[in-house]
């Protein structure tokens, strides 16, 4: 298990290596100076030269690599060409925003999941059941942006309950939590229909299983089998698919931010990248894939703590 | 008494009914031996006793365990008999045990159910029943994973599961079948001596003749979902009465080997139709080689010293009746 853990966590770093230089590259490619976007048309060579050399955007881009790295590790992240802020604070403050809203859509994804995978499954071949997997087909098949305007529509335009964008501070956490309300319903939903999925997948294999039979056989009635011998191993699948999902719904916030206009971190990497405000978008990219790469180093030790197959390998 | 009478047990899934009106008796420290093809309702049969059946699958009929009938006690009194008083080993051992559990713990899992033994206690009662399946160093395999274990030995821990509450009745499903050849003389031995020290009652379902004629004592012929021959090991397999029962010793004596394949081939004409799809009449219809018109009515089961029989023109009872064609192809 040690062994195994330093061995994926070589791959981690080798992996937030290899990210780190598309993320500069690719942004670092894109089309126009950085300089001339922040003075606009109107500004005269000179200046333009002038601001590229303040920046560093003049030094080789190996050197520009290294400096921002350098910054990455040591945390300091430095400050926006553009709003003049220290990226830190506004890291974090966006953070702010969308942690609370991913978990929300966690939540609320589980909270759809759970019953729908396991009564459906629980229902099989009942007319009940059939409906619950048709519940999580149709949250799976409508994109987050549509089932989220849907909702704006529904609850912020025809009854006014919950607010359709913005976001207060925390220091009101009532109405902030109401405005992360719909965001994370629209997130989770999707969610809660690919969840429900898998889980209905492995409580059915669950049931069919010769150990849950074994079990019964002992003389454990079904409610006693399915926890002493069902809960771990229908865990298995689902902590890989958790995993995916919680990645799935960091890069699903983003698109939901822009939705309902909310300070998170999609709204940041958005303007920052029409901003040309390269530090500030790469340093997101980086930490965006920096933390679904460690979800799913968690996602690997996790399983592997959880099924004794694989414990004894490397 | 008998340890376990089974009365006109039936089986049904939507409709078809997949076992008909099944009844035998198990005495204590009897062998009593099922045989038929795959298909005959061999499995359904011992499911249904211990109410195991799968989805869609219902039984009706009785199976009285001592004085209790496991079809018409509650859900609750048949948990407190399934593990306890009546155990049955599965065909497959691969898949029979919880991949994410310790051996040890599930070995004495029936024993903390039923007798209420702390985990300290069941896991040292394990570790002895492991050592009385003849399980090399129970200490350690005690704590290993089941993929740890070869399928010998799995099959191993499976019965001892089944004994771990000394039941009074143990039923085993082709125990040996998923087993390499090598070792499934050494299981049933292994199977053979724990039946003895307990003096259970031991139904064993099967297709090996030989291990038949080695182990049990009596047999019970199934086809069709129905009982179409009983009676003592010794007058089953020298003097078979239905055509079907002969035809299985005709096959298993000749055993013929494929020479390119090395499987042995089929020696029944004909093969198991699919659950629904036996002729009305005598379910063999189709298949036998003494079929007359008059099977196309259900012939009743009918005792005959400690024999019973369901044919119209039995094997070596008397002379087929005039008027029968020998195809049996009579639909
Ligand atoms: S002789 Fe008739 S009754 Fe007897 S097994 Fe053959 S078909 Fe069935």
């Amino acid at each position: 298990m040690v062994r195994f853990a330093a061995h994926r966590l070589g791959i981690l770093v080798l992996s937030l290596v290899g990210a780190s230089v598309l993320v500069f590259g690719a942004l670092t490619l894109l089309p126009g100076s950085p300089a001339q976007v922040i003075l606009g048309t109107q500004a005269t060579p000179q200046s333009v030269h002038h601001l590229t050399v303040q920046l560093g955007l003049d030094k080789p881009l190996w050197q520009q690599y290294f400096d921002w790295l350098h910054g990455m590790v040591t945390g300091a992240l430095g400050t926006s060409y553009v709003s003049q802020l220290p990226i830190g604070t506004q890291i974090w403050q966006a953070l702010q925003v969308t942690g609370p809203l991913v978990l929300l859509g966690l939540v609320i994804g589980l909270v759809i999941a759970i019953p729908l995978g396991l009564f459906g499954a629980l229902l099989q071949g009942r007319a009940t059941g059939a409906v619950l997997g048709a519940i999580g087909q149709v949250g799976l098949a409508v994109p987050t942006f549509v089932g989220g305007t849907l909702l704006i529509i529904v609850f912020a335009v025809e009854f006014h309950v919950l607010p359709a964008s913005g976001f207060p501070e925390w220091s009101h956490p009532g109405s902030a939590l109401k405005s992360l309300l719909l965001p994370a319903i629209s997130l989770g939903v999707v969610e809660g229909g690919i969840i429900s999925r898998y889980l209905r997948t492995s409580v059915l294999d669950l049931l069919q299983s010769d150990y849950l039979r074994t079990a019964r056989m002992k003389g454990l009635s079904m409610g006693q089998a399915l926890r002493r011998h069902g809960l771990r191993n229908a865990m298995l699948p689902l902590v890989t698919v958790g995993g995916l999902e919680l990645a799935g719904l960091i890069v699903g916030a983003i698109v939901v931010e822009n939705v309902f206009t909310l300070p998170g971190i999609g709204t940041l990497l958005l303007t920052s990248v029409n901003n040309r405000d390269l530090l500030v978008a790469q340093d997101i990219v980086m930490f965006v894939s920096g933390t679904v790469l460690v979800l799913n180093l968690l996602v690997d030790l996790s399983y592997r703590l959880l099924d004794p197959r694989l414990a004894g390998r490397s | 008494m008998a340890a376990l009478s089974v009365r006109d047990l039936s089986v049904r899934a939507q409709g078809l009914e997949l076992v008909r009106d099944v009844s035998f008796e198990v005495h204590s420290g009897e062998r009593v031996a099922l045989i038929g093809e795959s298909g005959s309702g061999k499995s359904l049969t011992a499911m249904a006793i211990v109410g195991l059946l799968g989805r869609g699958l219902s039984a009706s009929g009785e199976a009285r365990l001592g004085d209790e009938d496991l079809l018409g006690v509650s859900e609750r009194r048949r948990c407190q008999l399934r593990g306890d008083r009546i155990a049955l080993i599965f065909q497959d051992p691969m898949t029979a045990l919880d991949p994410t559990m310790r051996i040890g713990r599930q070995v004495g899992e029936a024993l903390r159910q039923h007798r209420g033994l702390s985990r300290r206690q069941a896991a040292e009662a394990a570790v002895k029943l492991l050592a009385r399946v003849e399980i090399p160093d129970p200490a350690r395999y005690a704590h290993s994973y089941p993929h740890q274990l070869s399928g010998g030995l799995r099959q191993r821990v499976m019965m001892a599961i089944a004994i771990s509450c000394d039941p009074d009745v143990i039923l085993a499903d082709e125990p040996t079948t998923a087993l390499d050849v090598t070792v499934q003389r050494r299981v049933l031995e292994l199977l053979d001596r724990l039946v003895r020290e307990e003096g259970s009652a031991l139904l064993l379902i099967t297709h090996d003749l030989a291990v038949v004629s080695e182990m049990c004592d009596r047999v019970v012929t199934m086809y069709g979902g129905r009982v179409v021959e009983s009676g003592s090991v010794e007058s089953m397999l020298t003097a078979p009465q239905h055509p079907y029962t002969d035809a299985l010793l005709a096959a298993s004596s000749a055993v013929s080997i494929d020479g390119a394949s090395g499987e042995p081939l089929p020696a029944i004409a004909g093969s198991v139709p699919a659950a629904g799809q036996f002729p009305p009449g005598c379910p063999y219809r189709d298949r036998c080689p003494r079929a007359s018109q008059q099977c196309t009515t259900m012939p009743p089961l009918e005792a005959v010293g400690d024999r019973t029989v369901a044919c119209w023109h039995p094997v070596g009872r008397e002379e087929p009746a005039a008027g029968i064609t020998t195809e049996g192809t009579l639909k």
